[in-house]
């Protein structure tokens, strides 16, 4: 029971509305002039310096968007965003560019320890076992602030760097690869993205190549009335292997804030990503005010023959969360996994789910996706499941689980299935119920009080998906996801 | 992507125009208003197409390249109506969407009133779809079936839809209340000539009252070369019983739309079927369910196999109010697909806004098990015939959950016919 009385107290530690990453820091930064237009594009590319093709791409993805209109089929209910009442671009005043983590602002460090996210490579060095590293790249606002154990990397030849660097350092990869997985018209928020992204990490793993570490990235938004664009490329060539973990996190605030990422992921031949994600983007306060909109477009491709995707997701945070990781199993004999744990309590609303695109001979994927929705929430698995003519054998298995928690919350699920292949063999399920009487008397006869029993009962619930998780993030999210339902039972 | 662009209208769209103004025209004074509100309603849709949620996966817009004419009057013969087969039943006939009485046989029967009516349908729809605005806009005719409270039925009553002619199109309107306590079971056919190209748009409106014990069996039957629209909005009262049953054979496009709410505490409703399609077919069924009381129970099991370049859409939406706790809700849909180039689509929905529920859906697709072929090769039987035998065992455990022993008859009587129809030789 010691897991279980941990996770109580940790509940117990923190007030309903108490977000525990609430805190602003306080540094000054440099701010572009309020809204969108195309002297804002070219502002946002000089300050990256970068090359004119990027400009280029980047005022061509502007276009485009203007002429978009904003998605609504979404089970989410939101005011109008004003895009024009946005700062794109925001960045912690620098002193000519850090060179090595000592540089970084003090503030900043600070404000990552508190994040629980160590920056300084000395420590982890000189201490523990080194098995448990996990390189981090921390991204502040608009801007890359630190990419740690980038040297310790560059040694087995993987390329772990802010994208803004990788833009000018190895325009070839990013110029084959930026925007060939999520094309730059794919949807609106993907194309404003392209017009305007500022930072997020770039991975590149050389054929043959097992990282030597966990790769992660920690997003947090500082700023008020900024929206972040990260964008992130991660490449595996050949017969390569990474895992890659994102974790996210912002100052709790009254309004709300836009945050419109692009993921895109490559796998080539025989090689192996695994994208783990915790968000936890504030979620608007007790009463539904503020919070992040969360609006993210993540698809792996498994370009080449024998390759595998897989996506874990724990989604506590966002007011709002639109987000769906997909797969395009295109390689023959490719793989595409997704596990995903949201959690909805408060006003929060999340539309989330996957795609999984059978093209390829003897593709296989699987889904296990479980929700579970409290307070006032509205939680909604949207996912599809496809096979085209060709995709032979393709197999599917997606299990879609609800659990609701309190009588004023909503739970639903709209899956779409296409074959188009006799040989395809897809089966899915989709359960909702709530905790029953059966199992909470079964607890409670053992001594287990009533937040107990739902603590031990929802961490069951989601355990399919927290296996999946890396170790590190496994004992973190468990936790998290008690803290999420905190208030939520009685 | 940019500012919506004034869509052009279809052909069909500008043939629907026509035949309004002219029905409109003829429309007495006191049905002019609905006649008129409901166009207002289907023009303000117009034909649904793709980007319409609910018909994402019937692109009606480009499938439906002509409206043809509203069929007139006419008296086929008696012979021309399948109905039922042989089955001993209280017939109800309806040709070109208007009340045949000569065709039907003596009403005379104790707790059933049958009354021609002109096809518009008092009550509020549950829905707010195009094409049942366009059939009350278009409406040529209609009955309505009262059953009294605690009437027991003992034939079953037999509603023969018949669209008489090529390149016409029918549009009936059909009310049936049910009183509580009733039982009864109703055998509804949809068929018209043979070959004949047509379009048959059907609204019916069933409400049942308390602890009434209904049974529905749909023959869709029609021609190869038709296009069939049926809309059905049903309400069910408490401690009711009503199972509902698809058999979707005909017709190269067919989409039937149920709209079901439970209105009281304790009522179970079964909705099944089985679509056999082959060639260019495409069917769709959609399904609303939708739990706004307490303690009320739904099924929805249905079967489909696929052959050659036909597509199965099959799109359910299970939804549970706030105020319905301890609802069980069970979706089930399987689906055989027999040829590399047929086709599934299916889209099980759940939207659940109470907590004390028990709710499920699951979907299967694929081919036949290649384990159980073999197992019947292994015993000597050849593979055409073990693929048949294979397919009516996957579509008889739908079939079997009927309990009118007449009714399962007829239905694998219907389905061992399409299945044997080109190549078996015996049983």
């Amino acid at each position: 029971m010691a897991a279980v009385q941990e996770t109580i107290d940790q509940v117990k530690a923190i007030d309903v509305d108490q977000y525990k990453y609430g805190f602003v820091t306080d540094i000054e930064s440099e701010l572009a002039p309020k809204g969108l237009n195309e002297d804002i594009v070219a502002y946002i590319s000089a300050k990256k310096d970068e090359p004119e093709w990027m400009l280029n791409w980047r005022l061509e993805a502007f276009r485009r968007w203007k002429t978009m209109e904003e998605p609504t089929w979404a089970r989410v209910d939101y005011p109008k965003i004003d895009f024009e009442d946005l700062h794109y671009y925001a960045a912690p005043k620098k002193r000519e560019g850090p060179k090595s983590l000592d540089e970084v602002d003090p503030e900043i460090l600070e404000t990552y320890k508190k994040l629980g996210i160590p920056l300084s490579e000395q420590e982890i060095l000189a201490g523990v076992a080194p098995e448990n590293r996990v390189a981090v790249d921390a991204v502040f606002d608009s801007v890359s602030v630190a990419t740690t154990f980038k040297e310790e990397l560059a040694k087995a030849g993987v390329i772990f760097c802010p994208i803004s660097e990788a833009i000018r350092e190895h325009p070839e990869l990013v110029q084959k690869y930026l925007g060939s997985v999520v094309p730059v018209s794919d949807n609106f928020y993907a194309t404003l993205n392209s017009a305007v992204f500022s930072d997020g990490s770039f991975v590149y793993i050389p054929p043959g190549v097992r990282c030597p570490m966990e790769l992660s990235t920690y997003f947090r938004i500082n700023e008020p009335n900024t929206g972040q664009f990260e964008r992130t490329l991660i490449i595996a060539d050949k017969g390569s292997y990474v895992s890659y973990l994102e974790g996210c996190t912002a100052p709790q605030r009254d309004e709300n804030q836009l945050h419109a990422a692009v993921v895109e992921l490559v796998a080539l031949e025989d090689a192996q990503i695994k994208y783990s994600t915790v968000q936890n983007w504030y979620p608007g306060d007790s009463e539904g005010k503020g919070g992040i909109y969360n609006f993210v477009t993540k698809r792996g491709d498994c370009r080449e023959k024998n390759s595998k995707i897989s996506w874990t997701q724990v989604e506590t945070g966002s007011a709002i969360t639109w987000k769906y990781p997909s797969c395009i199993l295109r390689g023959d004999n490719s793989q595409g996994e997704f596990y995903s744990i949201a959690i909805s309590n408060g006003h929060q609303q999340i539309d989330s789910g996957t795609k999984m695109i059978h093209l390829g001979k003897n593709t296989a994927s699987r889904i296990i996706s479980k929700g579970i929705s409290a307070g006032v929430s509205q939680n909604t698995y949207r996912g599809q499941v496809s096979a085209h003519r060709k995709a032979s054998n393709a197999r599917n298995f997606t299990q879609c689980d609800s659990l609701l928690i309190g009588d004023k919350c909503g739970a639903h699920t709209v899956p779409y299935i296409e074959s188009k292949n006799s040989s395809a063999v897809f089966e899915h399920e989709a359960t909702t119920s709530k905790i029953s009487d059966d199992q909470m008397f079964y607890c409670q006869a053992r001594g287990l009080d009533e937040e107990e029993a739902v603590a031990l009962i929802v961490n069951g619930f989601v355990r399919d998906v927290i296996q999946q998780l890396p170790m590190e993030f496994a004992v973190e999210a468990q936790k998290l996801i008690s803290i999420s339902l905190e208030g939520s039972v009685g | 992507m940019n500012a919506p662009a004034k869509i052009q209208e279809t052909k069909a769209e500008q043939s629907l125009n026509a035949q309004f103004d002219a029905i409109f025209a003829q429309t007495t004074q006191e049905n002019a208003n609905q006649r008129k509100q409901a166009w207002d309603a289907f023009k303000a849709k117009g034909i649904p197409h793709r980007r319409v949620e609910e018909w994402h996966y019937t692109d009606l817009r480009t499938k439906m390249n002509d409206a043809f004419a509203l069929a007139s009057k006419t008296a086929p013969k008696a012979e021309a109506l399948k109905g039922a087969g042989d089955l001993k039943t209280h017939r109800i006939a309806i040709v070109n969407g208007r009340y045949a009485p000569d065709l039907s046989s003596d009403q005379d029967v104790a707790g059933l009133s049958i009354a021609q009516t002109n096809g518009f349908l008092a009550a509020q729809l549950g829905t707010d779809d195009a094409m049942a605005h366009l059939n009350q806009a278009l409406v040529q005719g209609g009955i309505s079936i009262k059953i009294d409270a605690n009437a027991k039925i003992e034939l079953p009553i037999e509603i023969v839809r018949y669209t008489d002619g090529s390149q016409v199109s029918s549009y009936a309107g059909t009310a049936v209340e049910i009183g509580s306590g009733a039982k009864a079971l109703i055998i509804e056919s949809f068929e018209g000539d043979a070959d004949a190209a047509y379009q048959s748009n059907a609204l019916t409106e069933i409400k049942v009252g308390d602890k009434a014990d209904v049974h529905w069996l749909k023959l869709q039957v029609e021609s190869a070369k038709a296009q069939h629209i049926e809309t059905l909005s049903m309400e069910l009262g408490a401690e009711t019983n009503f199972q509902h049953f698809i058999y979707n054979e005909g017709a190269s496009l067919s989409r039937a739309q149920l709209f079901l709410e439970f209105k009281g505490e304790g009522t179970h409703a079964g909705l099944r079927g089985t679509s056999l399609l082959k060639d260019n077919q495409h069917a769709d069924i959609t399904l609303f369910v939708k739990h706004a009381v307490p303690g009320c129970e739904s099924r929805e099991y249905y079967r489909s196999v696929v052959d050659d370049k036909a597509r199965a859409v099959f799109q359910g939406k299970i939804i549970v109010e706030q105020a319905a706790q301890k609802t069980d809700g069970q979706m089930m849909i399987k689906t055989l697909l027999l040829s590399d180039t047929a086709e599934i689509n299916a889209k099980p929905e759940l939207e659940i806004f109470a907590d004390d529920v028990q709710c499920a859906h699951g979907s299967t697709t694929g081919d036949i098990d290649e384990d159980l072929l073999f197992y019947l090769m292994a015993r000597g039987i050849p593979e055409a015939q073990a693929r048949k035998i294979l397919v009516l065992a996957f579509l008889s455990e739908a079939i079997e959950e009927f309990e009118e022993e007449q009714c399962v008859e007829l239905l694998e009587a219907m389905t061992r016919s399409w299945l044997h129809a080109d190549d078996m030789v015996s049983e």
